[in-house]
Parts: C-alpha cells; structure tokens; sequence
C-alpha cells in the first residue's frame, strides 16, 4: 500500500508517520500505532491483570496459609529470612528499571543508540537478580529448609520461583526485541514490541515489591 | 493505494469488492485450512467443536439417569460412576459451554461491531487450537480407564495424593491448567476486539447488549481464571512434587482448595450464564420488533452480575464451618445478586410486552430461558438463606437448582441462537416446525428432568451416590427424571439434525431473513471473508432500523462507509467514542498457533507420565513455535 508522507507543519514526531487512506475522500489515518491506540499495547495490558490476579492469588494464600498456621511462623523452628542479599538483589532489580525506561523513550525519539544501550543495561541487571535468586538465594534458604519440607517451604520456593519465572520471561523478550533492534526493525513510529516489553519490565519489577514484603519482610514482624 | 477511480472504469462497489477479494480470500486447500485466522472460520470451528463434546457430555448423563432409573440398578459401578458425572460437569462447563458461547462471540462480536476480525487473529486461532487439544488431552483419560473422578470441583483431600494416587486427578488438573490458557487468550481478544475495533460511531451506549454480554464474560474469565489456574497448579505440586500446600500435617490446608476453586467457580457461574443472557438481549428486540426497553439498566446489570459475581464464592461452603461474620457478609451479597438479574429479567418483559411478540422458535427458546432461569434463581435466592443452605447442602436440591440455573442461561439461549444465527452463518434458514418440535420436546423433558430432584432432594437424597435403596419413596421421581433426560436428549438431536438438514438443502436466507436491528446483518450470509465491503460509521443503536442506507450491504462513501482496501485492513478506534485513529495490518493465515498447541499438548502428556526429557524438549518446542509465531514476514504489522 501507498504510503504519503504528511506535509504539515505540526509537531516534529508525527512528520515521518507513515499515513494511509480508508477510502473516505481525502481521510488520512496513520499506519503504525503505538501505545493505547495499538491494539498489542491493550493485549499486553491484560495479560498484566490477569497476572498481577495470579500473584495477588499467590500472596493471598501465603497470608492465608499463615493464619491457619500455630503461632510461630516461620514455623518448625526455621529461622527468619535473612535480608541482606534480598535487599541487595531488590536494588539490583529495581535499577534495571531505569535504562529499560530510557531505551523507550530513546526509540520514541528515533535514538537507536540509546535502545540498544538501554536494552543491554536492562538485560545485564536482570540476568545478575536471576543468577543471584537460582545460586546464591535458594542454596542459602535450602540450607535451612525446601519446597517439601512444610507449607511455608512450599510458599517460599514456589512464590519466589513464579517471579523467578516472570523475570526469565522478560530477559527472554528482552533477547528477541534486541534481535530485531539490530535487525533494524524499530524507528520513531514503529516500536510497540519495545514498548510492550518495558510495560511487562516495570510489571515484573513492581510484583517484586509484593514479593520481598510477604516472603522476606513479613516474617520478621 | 489509489482509491481514484479513472473515468471509464467500473463503477465503485464492484472494483472494491475485487480488491476486497483479493485481500481477504483464502486460498483453500491444507495451508488455509490449518492455517485460517478467519475469526468466522475460527467461531464455527468453536461451535461444532463444543457442540461435539455436548454430545458427549450427554452420553455421560444419559448413562448417569439410566443408572438411576430405578433403585439397585447395576447398570455402572460406583467407580465408573464417579468418572461419568465427574466427566460430564467438566464437560458441560469448560468443554461445552464456555466454546460455544465463544463460538458465537467470535463469529459476531466483529460482526456486531463492524470490525473485519478479531484484534489478534492468530492468537483466536492459537486458542481454538489449545482448546481442541485439551479436550482431547481430557478425553484421553477414558481411554485408559482413569478419567477424574472426584466431581467437577475436585475437592482435596479426595483429591490428594494420598487418597487418588492414580493419574485421574492429574489429567483433571493439567487439562484445566492447558484449557485456561485457550480461555485467556480468547478472553483478552474480546475485551481488545471490543474496545478497540469498534466501527466509527458506535460509542459506549451503541454497543449491542450481547457485545456487553460477551465483554463481561471477558472481564470475569481475565480476573476469576487465575484462581483455577493457581488452584491446580499448586494441587500438582502437591501430588507429583510432594509440596504441602493442601497438606494439614504440614502446614496447609485442605480448604485453600476450597477458596481458591470457589473464587473462579462462583465467577465462572455467571462466565456461562452473562452471554446467555446477551442472546436474550439480542433475539428478543428483533422478535418483538422494538428496541430493548432500558438497555442501560440491561447493560449495567450485566457489568453488576459480573462484579458481584466475584463476592459470593464462601456460599459454597456455607456447611465448612467458617466464621459467621464473613459468612454473613457472602450471604448478603448473594442476596443481592437477585436485584441487577431480576432487572434484566424484568427489561425482557417489558421489551416483550411493549412489542409485538412473533412466537417463532428463536423466541420460543427465550421464553423458555425465562421461565427455567426464573425457577433457578428463586432456589438460588433460597440457597443465600445459610440455614436453608446447610439443610439441603450436597441433596439433589443443590443438582436441580443449578441445572435450571446454567441449563437456563447457556442451553435454551444457545439452542435459541442457533435458530436466530444460524442462517446467517451457513446462509440456509432451519426448519421452523421441526424448530419448534425441538423446543417443546426440550422444556418439556427438561422440567420432567429436573423438577423432581427439587423434591428428591428435600427428601433427603444426596448427589454423587450411584445408588439408591427401593424402600426410600424416591423411585417413581427418579423414573420421571430418566425419562425426562431422554425426552431432552431427543429435543436435542432434533435441532442438530435440522441444524445438518439446513446447511444441505435449507432455504437461502439472504443478508437479512429476520430484518434484525444489529450490523450482523448487514453482511451477507455467511458472511464474506472481509465481511462487509465497507466498514460503516454507526449513527444509531439499531443501525439496521435506523439507517436505511446499511440495507445495501455497502454502505457508500458519501454516508461514511469506508473500503479500507489495498491489504488485510481494518480501524482502530477510540475506546469511548469510536472515533477513526489508525489503520492496522491484520496477519494472514499462519501454521504456528496450531504448532504452538501441538507442542503445548505434549508438555502436558510429558508433565501428566513424568517423562521428564520429553517435557525438557516440549518446552523448546513451545519457545520455537514462538519464534516462528513473531518471525517477521511481508504484510505482517510491524511492532
């Protein structure tokens, strides 16, 4: 299909969106959407609140599980979770944030350079939380206790694995959307898989505030 | 893309349709077939797919009321029993209900809503797939005599391990993680298809009641399927892992279960009865040959159901012994759940009254939905009294209550439908005498078949039991009831056989047999791949009525329709006002979603025997197909 390119004098960002004709006489609709015109960025903002239902189900069934439990929790004398490296991984992920943030907005204003940046830094962030959750923080908690020894075992392991999960999810979006980065795929106007992706990022990223007050902190009060 | 026409050409409507054409057609053949992402296609494909596992949930019933025919009959063994009746409401929820209903939803909602398919058409066909692979996977247990069989809710302890060690419980706990991703998926295109594809002009109140009806099956499964999904992926932990979620010698607890089931069950009532009640909404009108009286109201008790819906779960267990105060507070809100049904309820009356009813089969079916809704809710409001409940909790009370309840809201409107719809989607009109043979044959065999468990079980007699002593006085109720299921059943066959006779040798209906208000009808029948030659501005809540130039089937440019030719096109529109923002690609047919399923199947057949290196190349597998899925190609839309 033809593409014409718009000749007004209107802000800089809309002049190389590609336009196309309905059929109506003389309307002009744009050819790529981004953001909550695109429909990808709806189906992605769904699936974000049926997830986010899962994990609220998840922390729901910690707490409940909890008040079902005697008074002594963790029980069977497991001691509480230690914070140090949890805080430390908290940071790490959180930071990771930030450079997935400044890739969008780069490929908003057709900075390529600052995608490709921004993704790497992103992806090396989440790749150290992954690493330090699968071998420094589960060989510690297994020292002491594991998914079979009691329900709280059982939390711990499969709450924590589910985001473990979500993260490795994102790192592999994160491989595919640098692939097509260096394929040249994204520009100004076209860039709803980058989009999409730090909207699912910042998810996994906020679902870990949930996860480290129930796991970790809500055992020491 | 030049919409110019140059002077001597043909006229407009046929050089759009050409291009129209070739845009859209699908070349037949293996490829298409595997491969469409027609979203009528798709719907039909739901249709018959549910329609054969109707069938077979039949069957299960069938055999069930046979059993029960007559005190001591030694027709099934208590152990195939509990398999049958386990099988039966598995099937008539996930297997039957809830596909048809979205057949109907993919087939019509873009109709309904003037868009030229789904929002994400490999993702409608990736969930027909998943879903036809696992109603197989759940099927597959007959074959090797272990099909569930602790009930369609699966309660632990039962359910554990520790007292069904045999893989019954895990081909019910992986086919309902498996089917919640063909749900969701199907799920999150509505909603998408709904808000964003919207033809130009129809703003929030010009969006049909079934539309909403479908959107608030949508919002429910996205917000209560999470919970079924948790539910039995934490039972599979429990059972092939050795966790101790449901495990009270080690901390937890056998009514997690319970909650979490009931969170999505309660939900999932309303997932099957909400289109239901859209169907009525959209016959009704055309029927009457009036608008809808109170369509707000309609449209807002729809979205009240299905928010209520998520309060109400604890009055399943009302006899489990929990506290009174939160048992209180369900109990008031199952109360409630009365107030926005009944005003739909009494909207159809009034629609019904203010009109001038013409008494054909599709409305015939409605009327009946009415009358056996209302008989089910009445019990239902009885059910929200918590002594009345424990009183009859686990009787065929409970049995009669929500077969008139799910059999009222998702069996007599679809059957209604497939008389009202069916023309438009194979082109032929059904038989109207055999039609209304077939309805009468169904409510009468089906209040013969469910009446009687009202009384049977206020006399006592509990569900799930696969016998019964003779000296009890529940023998002649229990005749009745049989004979009642096979009354029904016959009903049944009648409307499908009419349903086969028509699509060979029915009358052509042409675009609009029923001169119905909403844009299905402005297609042809069965519609056209792009389904309309152009997308038409709305300007009306009953465009058919109101808009005399959609009767051409073309609406012309100076009136606002819009070819949008030159690929596979179709709008994107504000969420409130529908107004035009973007033109969007939409893919083409593609072998990946049916692959991805495929290799998700054998992820579950690997997870179900322990065969751990084949769940390792599964898991490839399904990442391949990804990558194959979102492996850029030509037309695609870029993102």
């Amino acid at each position: 299909m033809a593409a014409v390119e718009t000749t007004t004098d209107a802000t800089p960002a809309i002049h190389e969106t590609a336009l196309g004709e309905t059929g109506l006489p003389g309307e002009l609709l744009p050819l790529h959407a981004s953001g909550p015109r695109a429909f990808g960025w709806w189906g992605m903002a769904w699936l974000i609140g049926t997830e986010a239902t899962l994990f609220a189900l998840l922390i729901a069934t910690y707490f409940y599980l909890r008040s079902q439990s005697g008074p002594a929790w963790p029980p069977d004398r497991i001691p509480d979770p230690e914070l140090r490296l949890p805080l430390v991984m908290t940071v790490i992920l959180w930071s990771s944030s930030i450079p997935v943030h400044l890739a969008d907005q780069g490929i908003r204003a057709g900075d390529v350079g600052r995608l490709k940046a921004g993704l790497a830094a992103g992806f090396a962030l989440g790749a150290t939380f992954l690493v330090l959750t699968l071998a420094v923080e589960w060989p510690d908690a297994h020292d002491e206790f594991g998914p079979t020894t009691n329900a709280y075992g059982s939390l711990f392991f499969t709450i924590t694995g589910f985001h473990a999960a979500h993260v490795l999810v994102g790192l592999l979006i994160s491989l595919w959307v640098q692939v097509r980065v260096w394929q040249a795929a994204f520009d100004r106007s076209r860039h709803l898989s980058v989009q999409n992706f730090a909207t699912y990022w910042h998810f996994v990223d906020i679902v870990w505030a949930f996860v480290l007050a129930t796991v970790y902190l809500s055992p020491h009060l | 893309m030049a919409t110019t026409v140059v002077s001597d050409a043909p006229p407009r409507p046929a050089t759009t349709v050409e291009r129209l054409e070739d845009d859209w057609a699908e070349t037949p053949g293996l490829g298409s077939w595997v491969g469409t992402v027609d979203h009528k296609r798709i719907g039909l494909r739901y249709l018959y797919t549910g329609m054969a596992f109707f069938v077979a949930g039949g069957i299960e019933s069938l055999l069930i009321r046979t059993q029960l025919a007559g005190p001591d009959l030694d027709v099934l063994g208590p152990e195939a029993y509990n398999q049958l009746f386990s099988m039966h409401g598995v099937t008539m929820m996930f297997l039957f209900a809830m596909p048809v209903l979205s057949g109907f939803g993919n087939f019509f909602v873009p109709l309904m809503v003037g868009a030229r398919d789904m929002a994400f058409p490999r993702l409608n066909a990736f969930g027909y797939w998943v879903l036809l692979a696992a109603g197989i996977f759940l099927y597959s247990s007959f074959l090797v005599g272990r099909a569930p069989d602790a009930g369609w809710f699966n309660y632990v302890p039962l359910a554990g391990e520790a007292f069904t060690p045999d893989i019954n419980i895990d081909f019910y706990a992986i086919g309902l993680i498996f089917l919640g991703i063909s749900s969701t998926a199907g799920a999150i295109n509505f909603i998408v298809t709904i808000l964003k594809l919207r033809a130009p002009g129809m703003i929030l109140n010009r969006i049909p009641v079934f539309v909403w009806g479908e959107l608030a099956m949508a919002l429910q499964i996205v917000f209560a399927l999470p919970a079924l999904t948790l539910a039995s992926v934490l039972l599979e932990l429990d059972r092939k892992f050795g966790f101790h979620f449901y495990d009270p010698g080690e901390g937890g607890d056998p009514v997690l279960w319970q909650h979490l089931f009931w969170i999505f069950g309660h939900p999932e009532v309303y997932i099957v009865a909400l289109p239901g009640f859209g169907i009525a909404s959209a016959i009704i009108p055309t029927w009457v040959r009036r608008p809808l009286v109170g369509y707000t109201y309609v449209v807002i008790g729809e979205l009240a159901v299905a928010l209520i819906g998520f309060g109400v779960w604890v009055h399943h267990m009302f006899t489990v012994g929990l506290p009174n105060i939160p048992v209180g507070f369900i109990s008031l809100a199952s109360f409630t759940v009365a107030i926005p049904s009944s005003i739909q309820v009494f909207a159809w009356l009034a629609t019904l009254i203010a009109g001038r009813p013409i008494l054909r089969t599709p409305l015939l079916f409605v009327l009946g939905f009415i009358f056996i809704f209302v008989v089910g809710g009445v019990t239902g409001v009885m059910f929200a009294a918590v002594p009345f409940d424990q009183a009859v909790h686990d009787s065929y009370f409970v049995v009669a209550h929500m077969h008139y309840v799910l059999v009222g809201s998702a069996v007599f409107p679809i059957f209604g439908a497939l008389y009202h719809w069916g023309p438009k989607m194979t082109g032929r009109l059904l038989d109207e005498r055999w039609g209304k043979v077939s309805f009468w044959l169904m409510f009468v065999g089906f209040n013969l078949a469910f009446f009687p468990q009202h009384l049977l079980g206020l006399f006592g007699m509990p569900r799930r039991v696969y016998s019964y002593d003779g000296d009890l006085g529940w023998d002649a109720y229990n005749l009745a009831s049989s004979i009642g299921a096979f009354i029904l059943a016959l009903g049944i066959l009648v409307t499908i056989a009419n349903w086969f006779w028509a699509k060979a040798r029915g009358e052509p209906a042409g675009n609009d047999p029923w001169r119905g208000e909403t844009l299905e009808w402005y297609a042809s029948s069965p519609p056209a791949p792009y389904n309309f030659v152009t997308v038409p501005t709305v300007r009306s809540r009953e465009p058919m009525w109101d808009q005399p130039e959609l009767a051409f089937g073309a609406q012309a440019p100076e009136d606002g329709g819009r070819p949008l030719t030159g690929g596979h096109l179709t709008l994107s529109t504000s969420m409130l006002d529908a107004r035009p923002q973007a033109i969007v690609h939409m893919p083409h047919a593609s072998i990946w979603p049916l692959l991805f399923s495929l290799a998700l199947l054998a992820l579950a057949y690997s997870v179900l025997l322990e065969l751990w290196p084949l769940t390792a190349g599964a898991v490839v597998a399904c990442g391949a197909s990804v990558m194959g899925w979102f492996w850029p190609r030509g037309q695609t839309q870029e993102t």
